[in-house]
């Protein structure tokens, strides 16, 4: 009984750790794994570049200073020389050019600052995201997405991955739907497909790592405080057997 | 010659008895019955995160600001550039949600051991009152951040006292101090969050443990230790708090925050339950989440309030069914009518219902974080209803029932002897 009460009460936090991770893809489309490093120093600063090259004409990370970058191992002097374009200082946030009011109108809707982005979306929909764009001449833009149907961007990275398109088969069996994705590719960009998948591998390492610069950090004294706990808990233990002792 | 602390000791016992005599009488001399098992840290633990939960919440004050155009940055701000910034906030967010965990063990334990019975329904109703305040307090607290959750979430609930009849709408404009969510709803709540509740909270607190050691504390066993006493008075099942409870807690806080520790280190969004991955959104008035869903503590009483149809076009029955739902615990120690108290020496139909009151408040639980679409459709002979949404109410009636059927069932229950001294 006593077991069977105990195991009750847990049970939710065994739910809790199988928990599904972030937001699903609205669409259905089935996520990849992102394979990202958060201790990849070479992988976190070639995605530095590209967040600064390609995402941060129209979207900012305005809660993230350039000088914290040091964390991923660049010095001062390569930041001032390879991230900043426009006279801005090492502790400046990362601002965006482009103001909501233009966003608004050029997209119909501002591009959402990237602070925090991977902790909502999680990486592997960011990872699977920036490689699912496609051809659509239905879209304002010209663009359309696979993870995000009808996203007001477009595809930012297309001179590295081509343009593609996307045939989506719906086959009906019993009462579910089945989709399958066919992809092609109308013209060739600078990368090839492996070489894409790493690029965009690396931007969303950097997105993760700039959504909580404090991770591994975080991780490291993790370990630390429980390796102190578990000495304190001996000697609080020995200290409570050597007071109950004489309780019966 | 005096040891020097016993001088300083002496100096003020002359000056001031009363601390030595509260310090006897809530300390060293307070007899606790010596058979404390597993379900007994939960108490001293409550108190542990409510402390943490202060001190944190002091820093975070220092850095954070109550402006909707600013709060989710300051948020971002004590993340980055405060140092240590991010241990003090993720301290304060798993404590939020570790509250309520050893909350919930502490009520539990009640139920199991009838803690609540005569004479301690004053400890029970202070309890109850403790726990309605911690609810006002976390939902105050999760505005603060200013993500799209805290925003939608104070919109829903706020709402819900919109559908009251006749004062309605002008108490939910009072509650929120505006038309909708808005800067003037996030200061007051960081006012009530900071100040007010746990003001309350703590008198409260000091109430609960006053009226606990009048009474003296309940056991596994159920038995009343100061019917048994020896020449001096003492209860011979007692032994003092301090110092055996004293350093048995203190073991048992080391386990508990090894817990917490593990959480804060490697899991503090607890896979989106503590930390939902929605309030890394800043708030927008204009974009609803397609989800809404309260944080996990709340989510009982969310799925009794959806579970229960409109009337009239007014949600106004769900939401009585939802205050009833925290409201009917004040009642327990009336509707139990088994003179005994603990678990170990009731019969069958209490071990029954406790073990179906425990199931239905976790899948209530369960169904509050999901759509009500996640179990899909029933065919067209249930009118083609949301199988999550029969399933709550199915569970809705049964969390009523374990009170509304509970003198009934502990009148008729076949109890077994009590023993006159407590086992180990």
């Amino acid at each position: 009984m006593k077991k069977l009460l105990i195991a009750l009460v847990f049970a939710p936090f065994a739910a809790l750790v199988a928990a599904p991770a972030a937001l699903g893809s609205e669409a259905g489309y089935r996520l990849d794994h992102a394979p990202i490093d958060s201790k990849d120093v070479v992988s976190l600063q070639a995605g530095a570049r590209t967040f600064a090259n390609y995402c941060m004409n129209c979207h900012g990370a305005q809660f993230v200073r350039y000088n914290r970058l040091g964390d991923i191992g660049l010095t001062e002097a390569q930041i001032k020389d390879n991230l900043l374009f426009a006279g801005e200082k090492v502790g400046d946030t990362m601002k965006s050019a482009l103001s909501v009011k233009d966003g608004k109108a050029w997209f119909g809707v501002a591009p959402p600052d990237l602070s925090v982005i991977a902790r909502s979306r999680g990486g592997d929909w960011l990872y699977t995201y920036l490689r699912t764009f496609y051809r659509d001449p239905n879209t304002a833009s010209g663009w359309n997405n696979a993870v995000f149907p009808n996203v007001g961007m477009p595809h930012a990275l297309w001179t590295l991955q081509g343009e593609r398109a996307l045939e989506v088969v719906s086959e009906k069996e019993g009462g579910h739907e089945t989709h399958e994705y066919k992809w092609s590719q109308i013209s060739e960009g600078r990368q090839s497909a492996t070489q894409y998948d790493a690029t965009v591998r690396d931007l969303v390492n950097y997105l993760v790592w700039m959504g909580e610069p404090s991770a591994n950090a975080r991780r490291k004294i993790g370990v630390v405080v429980l390796y102190f706990l578990g000495v304190l808990f001996v000697l609080a233990y020995a200290m409570k057997r050597e007071f109950w002792k004489d309780v019966h | 010659m005096a040891t020097p602390i016993a001088a300083v000791w002496n100096w003020i016992d002359e000056r001031m008895p009363t601390l030595g005599e509260e310090y006897r009488k809530h300390m060293s001399e307070y007899y606790a019955p010596k058979n404390f098992n597993f379900w007994y840290y939960f108490g001293a633990m409550s108190m542990l995160v409510l402390v943490i939960q202060i001190a944190s919440g002091i820093f975070l004050t220092m850095n954070y600001k109550p402006d909707a155009a600013l709060a989710f940055g300051s948020v971002e701000y004590i993340m980055r550039d405060v140092p240590g910034g991010w241990i003090i906030r993720y301290i304060h967010s798993t404590g939020a949600s570790m509250f309520f965990i050893v909350v919930y063990l502490h009520m539990f334990r009640a139920l199991l051991y009838g803690s609540y019975k005569k004479p301690r329904e004053l400890v029970w109703i202070f309890g109850v009152i403790i726990y309605l305040c911690l609810m006002a307090e976390a939902f105050f607290g999760y505005l603060l951040p200013w993500g799209q959750m805290s925003y939608w979430g104070a919109q829903v609930i706020v709402n819900l006292f919109s559908s009251v009849p006749f004062i309605g709408p002008d108490l939910s404009v009072l509650i929120r101090g505006d038309y909708v969510v808005s800067d003037a709803t996030l200061n007051r709540f960081f006012a009530l969050h900071v100040i007010a509740v746990p003001l309350v909270l703590i008198g409260l607190v000091a109430a609960h443990i006053l009226a606990l050691h009048d009474v003296g504390s309940n056991n596994p066993d159920g038995i009343e230790i100061k019917k048994n006493k020896d020449a001096n008075g003492r209860p011979l099942d007692g032994i003092p708090f301090h110092p055996y409870y004293t350093v048995k807690d203190a073991a048992g806080a080391v386990i508990f925050l090894a817990v917490f520790s593990a959480i804060l280190f490697f899991v503090p969004e607890m896979g989106g339950y503590f930390l939902e991955y929605n309030n890394f959104i800043p708030a927008d008035p204009l974009k609803t989440p397609p989800h809404i869903a309260p944080v996990w503590y709340f989510t009982p009483y969310y799925s009794i309030l959806r579970a229960v149809p409109p009337l009239f076009n007014s949600q106004f029955p769900g939401v009585m069914a939802m205050g009833l739902a925290t409201m009917i615990l004040f009642l327990l120690p009336w509707l139990d009518r088994d003179p005994v108290k603990s678990i170990r020496y009731r019969g069958g139909y209490f071990k029954t219902a406790l073990a179906i009151f425990v199931v239905t408040f976790l899948i209530l639980g369960y169904l509050g974080t999901e759509p009500t679409n996640v179990w899909g459709q029933f065919g067209a002979w249930m009118g083609n209803a949301d199988r999550a949404t029969v399933a709550a109410r199915v569970f809705t009636v049964l969390y009523f029932a374990f009170f509304i059927l509970m003198p009934w069932y502990t009148a008729l229950d076949k109890s077994k002897p009590v023993p006159d001294r407590v086992t180990m």
